[in-house]
């Protein structure tokens, strides 16, 4: 991921106008407003697939972190998103389903798993960390199959009761997807003022050239292993949003369609475009969810072609087709 | 305790044969096949189709070398345009066409998993010193070791075989003498391919034949590639047998965790000596 992504930055611009710079603002904000309303003017059916999209999108946010921002790809980013998905859902049936405890604990057990993970993918980099996360997400899978009194074996987590509000329960399917905007929300924001840090541009550093940043003097390797866990907190606070809404964790949701998905979701994006994973994940959701039942369910069918076809003919992604003038977030 | 050894050896030569394709892929041309496993199971259903008897055993293991030939010339091919690209561009690229291959896979054979059963006459079992051990396994661990020594020799003894050694250490070196690099791809990538569908074919009537078999072996032979080196005929050879004893071992003595007895052994190699056991120099370079 590194020739690629390095523009000169001789070949930047003059610095954007006023208006340049208020549009994309403007555009956040009309976008947020649509977002916010759409439950008032959409059918139950289609909230529940915007709710679908909006998790998705987090967890697609969670893992860009990693791939775009700090260029280390993924295959296995799913493990710690299904652990949080399992953590809440655990404590949902067995605690407390009260609104931010399955949360917390989602983000908890995504960072833990991330934690305890991290300290041997963080020690290569490229090919060899896609092997190594690969290998962690199947073998997160495999727990979650074999591991019947805590996870359900293969049936997964069912009977997850609704999350509760000040001990309302949140049946009503729009102020569930006004739940899971608003925490997916604060979740984006975190993720993006982390890539707009000085953190943040050590990342891009370490994306762009390792060893002149390590050089420097920066911790590299603490500093990658810091952004891998936090990126499976956020994928944890995911998946404590996706038992929320589906009330059901399978070992599917920690697997290796998950996690490619997740990463189409990216590729499509743009890698290193926080808006356009989102963007990339509501096109996953919608091939997966609407495309997929005329097909049979074949819906990884048409995920692979646009696979293929996104690196032939999109090499950077939704987010290098107007832009290609910057590369950061 | 034999019949774990045993089973460990039928694995981890069955192992060998898959992982020896994708360590020379990578290990020659930078290209992490994502598409390996697929090909796989492509061998598996193909033996889940024509099994039962001698000649259709044997008439599968036929198609499928041929199928692997092509299926290995074909990727070899697409991956081209990518070669000034990023290895992730190339591995997403194999993770795409391992979806439609799989996907296509289920749409023809369905969802169930499906059993393959061993030629007749090898479908029995037999004594080992002892002990009952199905013989199909056997013969497996025969025509592994025998695949071991032949690819070993071709690689290591044969004007080709230096060729392709060569070229991993060096490529730009190689090219520079005037040998066609992409020949030695397309060559190299249909070989290795044909290795995994025949190892599908071979692997049938263990694994059988289902959805998310792809998966599970991908993933197996990425962790052989990574403990014995990649690039490495031995350090394939070395690793697959380590990791069929360990998965075997871990499977009898701790099921629950036998996945992670996997993911423990990888980590201690990682700690102990990142670039595989056998592992060249070269190789962690890039």
């Amino acid at each position: 991921m590194t020739a690629v992504q390095t523009l000169p930055v001789a070949d930047q611009p003059a610095p954007p106008s006023v208006l340049r710079r208020g549009l994309p603002g403007a555009v956040a904000v009309v976008v947020l407003v649509v977002l916010a309303a759409a439950p008032l003017f959409l059918a139950p059916f289609a909230t529940t697939t915007l709710t679908r999209i909006v998790v998705f999108g987090l967890f697609a946010v969670s893992l860009d972190l990693l791939v775009g921002v700090t260029g280390l790809p993924s295959l296995g980013h799913a493990g710690y998103f299904g652990a949080g998905a399992y953590a809440a859902g655990w404590v949902s049936i067995n605690v407390t389903a009260e609104a931010p405890i399955p949360l917390l604990v989602g983000a908890l057990m995504g960072a833990v798993a991330a934690a305890l993970t991290g300290w041997i993918t963080v020690r290569t980099g490229g090919v060899f960390f896609l092997m190594l996360t690969l290998a962690i997400g199947e073998t997160l899978t495999q727990l979650a199959n074999s591991w019947e009194s805590l996870t359900g074996g293969a049936n997964g987590l069912t009977g997850v009761p609704s999350v509760r509000i000040g001990g309302a329960p949140l049946v009503n399917a729009g102020f569930l997807y006004w739940y899971v905007l608003v925490v997916a929300l604060l979740g984006f924001v975190v993720v993006w003022l982390v890539a707009r840090s000085p953190w943040g541009a050590a990342l891009r550093g370490i994306r762009d050239n390792e060893p002149r940043m390590r050089a420097l003097g920066y911790p590299t390797a603490l500093y990658k292993y810091a952004v891998f866990v936090l990126a499976g907190g956020v994928a944890g606070v995911a998946g404590s949003l996706l038992v929320a809404q589906a009330r059901l964790v399978t070992p599917a949701d920690l697997g290796f369609l998950t996690s490619s998905f997740a990463l189409l979701a990216v590729v499509i994006g743009g890698a290193g475009s926080l808006w356009g994973a989102v963007l990339g994940a509501a096109v996953v959701v919608l091939v997966r969810e609407t495309l997929g039942p005329s097909l049979d369910g074949h819906g990884p069918l048409v995920l692979g072609v646009v696979f293929v076809v996104v690196v032939y003919l999109l090499p950077r992604g939704a987010a290098g087709l107007r832009w290609s003038r910057r590369r950061s977030t | 305790m034999l019949v774990s050894v045993l089973n460990g050896f039928a694995i981890g030569f069955l192992l060998f044969i898959l992982a020896v394709g994708l360590s020379l892929v990578f290990g020659m041309m930078d290209v992490l096949n994502l598409a390996h496993g697929a090909l796989f199971v492509g061998g598996a259903y193909l033996a889940a189709a024509f099994a039962g008897s001698w000649g259709g055993f044997l008439a599968a293991l036929g198609i499928a070398t041929a199928a692997g030939l092509a299926a290995g010339a074909l990727l070899s091919l697409m991956t081209e345009p990518l070669r000034s690209r990023s290895h992730l561009d190339q591995a997403l690229l194999t993770l795409g066409v391992a979806f439609v291959v799989a996907e296509s896979l289920i749409i023809v054979f369905g969802d169930d998993p499906l059993s393959v059963p061993a030629p007749p006459g090898l479908d029995g079992s037999v004594s080992v010193l002892g002990v009952t051990y199905p013989a199909y396994r056997l013969l497996l661990i025969g025509i592994g070791a025998v695949l071991a020594v032949v690819v070993h020799l071709v690689v290591e003894r044969t004007r080709v075989g230096a060729l392709v050694r060569a070229t991993v250490a060096d490529r730009e070196m190689v090219s520079t003498l005037g040998v066609d690099n992409r020949l030695v791809k397309v060559v190299v990538f249909a070989v290795g391919s044909a290795l995994a569908t025949t190892a599908g074919v071979l692997g049938g009537p263990i694994y059988g034949a289902r959805p998310g078999l792809d998966a599970t072996v991908l993933i197996l032979a990425l962790v052989v590639v990574v403990i014995g080196g990649l690039g490495s005929v031995r350090g394939a050879l070395l690793g697959a047998l380590i990791i069929g004893q360990v998965d075997t071992l871990g499977r009898v003595l701790l099921p629950e965790l036998a996945s992670f007895v996997l993911f423990a052994a990888l980590a201690l190699v990682l700690v102990l000596r990142p670039q595989g056991i056998l592992g060249g120099m070269g190789v962690r370079a890039r």
